[in-house]
């Protein structure tokens, strides 16, 4: 459910919304929705089991799961046993807007669980120090350059300018000082793992010949999303497999 | 009227000295006399209430309150909200003007203060300081003033130009009133559901930066100091719901300085911190917003040590409907008239030892001092006898399923209180008795 797609485009409440899908039937509910912790809301109303589709800049649980499961694949790890140290000696830089984004909450929230070094970086203005509170382990590291030397995977993030609400930012620097680029990959990490939640806009935060290139799992990202949500779905669902 | 004798209660009451046990005797709605236990027996008189064991204070006054009548009275009316109010110990409140339509003119005041509005306690209202609080043409000081005005405020909304709010401090200072800012640059708080800092950041929701409250702080004391050079005027400042160790080391200095200005403090601001609103409770969201615990502890210090003037609840009832929405799309504000006694005993008096005697001077004789009030907010004899009677040790459980407010939005529904009112007499009557 979206709230452009249903009566809360009307002036239905979120809760009326969940009301109503319950009375139809429903026995789960995928939210996507613009306001942070409008799960939780709904999940409280209805009392069914709610699935974070994303919710404004808060988390993207679903998608921190499927970058997990592109991250176990592409390095060799093995994707069916997820423990607390599957992730141990991979380190995870993630790059660009973290201020805004739900994707960069939920990997740093749970990256750092499964035994992964996580990096945030980007300039002040897209990563507030604030962001340290993710997770006791995680660090911030400015220099986009020292930031890639240490990576096993870059996660690149766009600017997100429709929640940049009056932020100004200075694109020419930007893309000089943090784009992803094949130059920056040869001089530093040459094997890196290249991710991206999408959408992503080449020529902005990730070059379009590393989006194509080799090190780019940006497609493969997609796939496991497929897998890791019908998994989502079966477990809030109560399926017996 | 009748009168009323109250036996054996121990009065507390810093504006008179009062600190111990006595009789007091009201007659036609006035303190008539106190004296000691049994002083009045050769009265005959038929009301007693025997208050052994009880502390008798002057009523509580509360300087910020929204009553939501008249345009919002769905959420609550003057009659439901001075009923909760004597509930929790009040004798007078005064009525914040952001209703609907804003109380900017002598018709609406004259409207808000009439007796058919059917008040439980005295009734007192702060009117608009500019036309519809845009903030952009003073209302007329002088007419609302002889109107019964106590203060101007555009509270929910700054006075944001600093020519209005200069302009307004200077006319309030003609009249001899106050005007009571709600310090928040909302320049830099678009956008922004509770305080800014890691929770924030953790829940994905823009947040209010300690500057936007002390920048208007800043700049307002800059104004009463600029207003003493240059007009030869003593404008009073009173600085609502004061967040923010930043503010209020910027009041604390201006007190310093001679400047005045005065302010208040919450309940919820002293008790609670940002924390509690991981699980986004709209409940506890209100604006300024629940704060880091350094900056409770601030609020806390500076009602220790003089800075912050009385306790004022920012009493705000918003339907359960409007409260069970998005946590940014929900209105700011908590209900609070009930449980600012069994919240500032615990914290303030029990936990950093605050005589009780000093939460009766933050909650009825100082308050009284900011708006003037001649004959009450203290139990000298000949005032009117607005009176609570309470137990300061009894612990009990706030039920919002309970409250007389015609809104529960409180996040302290189920909590543990110290200090309970037992009764609360307004000019000699009993309005409220648990």
């Amino acid at each position: 459910m979206s709230d452009k797609s249903s009566s809360i485009e009307k002036g239905e409440s979120l809760k009326d919304t969940g009301i109503t899908l319950r009375a139809l039937g429903a026995e789960a509910i995928i939210l996507r929705h613009n306001a942070s912790g409008a799960p939780e809301l709904l999940a409280r109303m209805t009392g069914l089991p709610v699935l974070n589709a994303g919710d404004g800049m808060h988390e993207h649980p679903s998608q921190a799961l499927l970058d997990l499961r592109t991250m176990l694949t592409r390095l060799g790890l093995d994707p069916k046993s997820a423990s607390e140290t599957c992730l141990k000696g991979v380190t995870v830089v993630i790059t660009g807007d973290i201020r805004h984004s739900r994707v960069a909450r939920s990997n740093a929230m749970l990256l750092p669980r499964l035994g992964a070094r996580v990096i945030l970086c980007g300039p002040e203005p897209l990563l507030p120090q604030e962001a340290l509170s993710l997770h006791p382990s995680i660090e911030i590291e400015r220099d986009f350059d020292r930031a890639l030397a240490q990576a096993s995977v870059a996660m690149m993030l766009r600017i997100q300018k429709e929640r940049l609400a009056g932020l100004s930012l200075d694109l020419g620097a930007y893309i000089e000082g943090y784009q992803l680029t094949e130059a920056r990959i040869a001089a530093h990490v040459p094997n890196v793992l290249v991710m991206h939640p999408g959408p992503m806009i080449r020529g902005l935060e990730i070059q379009g010949e590393v989006a194509d290139g080799p090190n780019s799992a940006i497609e493969e990202q997609v796939s496991h999303g497929l897998a890791i949500r019908t998994a989502l779905l079966v477990r809030a669902l109560g399926v017996k497999a | 009227m009748t009168d009323l004798l109250i036996r054996n209660a121990h009065l507390i009451d810093p504006a008179t000295s009062l600190d111990g046990v006595h009789d007091l005797f009201i007659r036609e709605g006035r303190i008539a006399a106190i004296e000691r236990p049994g002083a009045f027996s050769a009265l005959e008189i038929k009301d007693t209430i025997d208050a052994a064991g009880l502390v008798l204070a002057p009523g509580f006054i509360d300087v910020h309150v929204h009553l939501r009548e008249p345009g919002q009275t769905w959420k609550e009316t003057i009659a439901t909200g001075t009923r909760a109010a004597a509930a929790g110990g009040y004798t007078t409140v005064v009525a914040m003007p952001n209703a609907v339509p804003v109380n900017d003119t002598v018709e609406s005041l004259t409207w808000m203060l009439a007796p058919a509005r059917n008040a439980a306690i005295h009734l007192l209202a702060m009117p608009a300081a500019t036309q519809g609080s845009l903030g952009e043409h003073l209302t007329h000081y002088e007419a609302l003033a002889m109107g019964g005005a106590v203060g101007f405020t555009d509270d929910g909304k700054p006075i944001l130009d600093d020519h209005v709010m200069r302009a307004a401090l200077v006319v309030a200072a003609r009249m001899g009133l106050p005007v009571s800012q709600h310090a928040e640059d909302t320049r830099l708080t678009g956008g922004c559901s509770m305080n800014a800092g890691p929770v924030a950041f953790r829940l994905g929701l823009r947040g209010m930066t300690v500057e936007a409250e002390s920048n208007i702080v800043e700049r307002d004391i800059a104004l009463l100091r600029e207003i003493e050079a240059e007009e030869g005027l003593r404008p009073h400042l009173h600085v609502q719901h004061v967040s923010t160790a930043k503010a209020l080391a910027a009041i604390r200095q201006a007190k310093q300085q001679g400047l005045h200005v005065t302010c208040e403090a919450a309940p919820h601001h002293f008790t609670l911190t940002e924390e509690v609103l991981e699980g986004y409770n709209t409940n506890a969201k209100m604006n300024p917003p629940l704060r880091a615990e350094a900056d409770r502890l601030a609020v806390i210090e500076a009602i220790l040590d003089g800075t912050v003037d009385c306790i004022a609840t920012d009493h705000a009832p918003h339907a359960a409907h409007e409260k069970e929405v998005e946590f940014e799309r929900a209105p700011n504000g908590i209900t609070g008239i009930e449980t600012a006694l069994g919240l500032a005993l615990p914290v303030l008096h029990r936990q950093h030892g605050l005589p009780v005697a000093h939460i009766v001077a933050l909650m009825s004789n100082n308050p009284a001092k900011i708006i003037h009030l001649k004959d009450r907010g203290s139990l000298k004899a000949g005032n009117y006898a607005d009176i609570v009677l309470f137990d300061p040790t009894a612990e009990w459980t706030f039920a919002a399923a309970q409250s007389l407010s015609k809104s529960k939005n409180t996040p302290f529904d189920q909590s543990p209180m110290l200090g309970r009112v037992h009764a609360t007499i307004s000019e000699g009557r009993v309005v409220f008795r648990h």
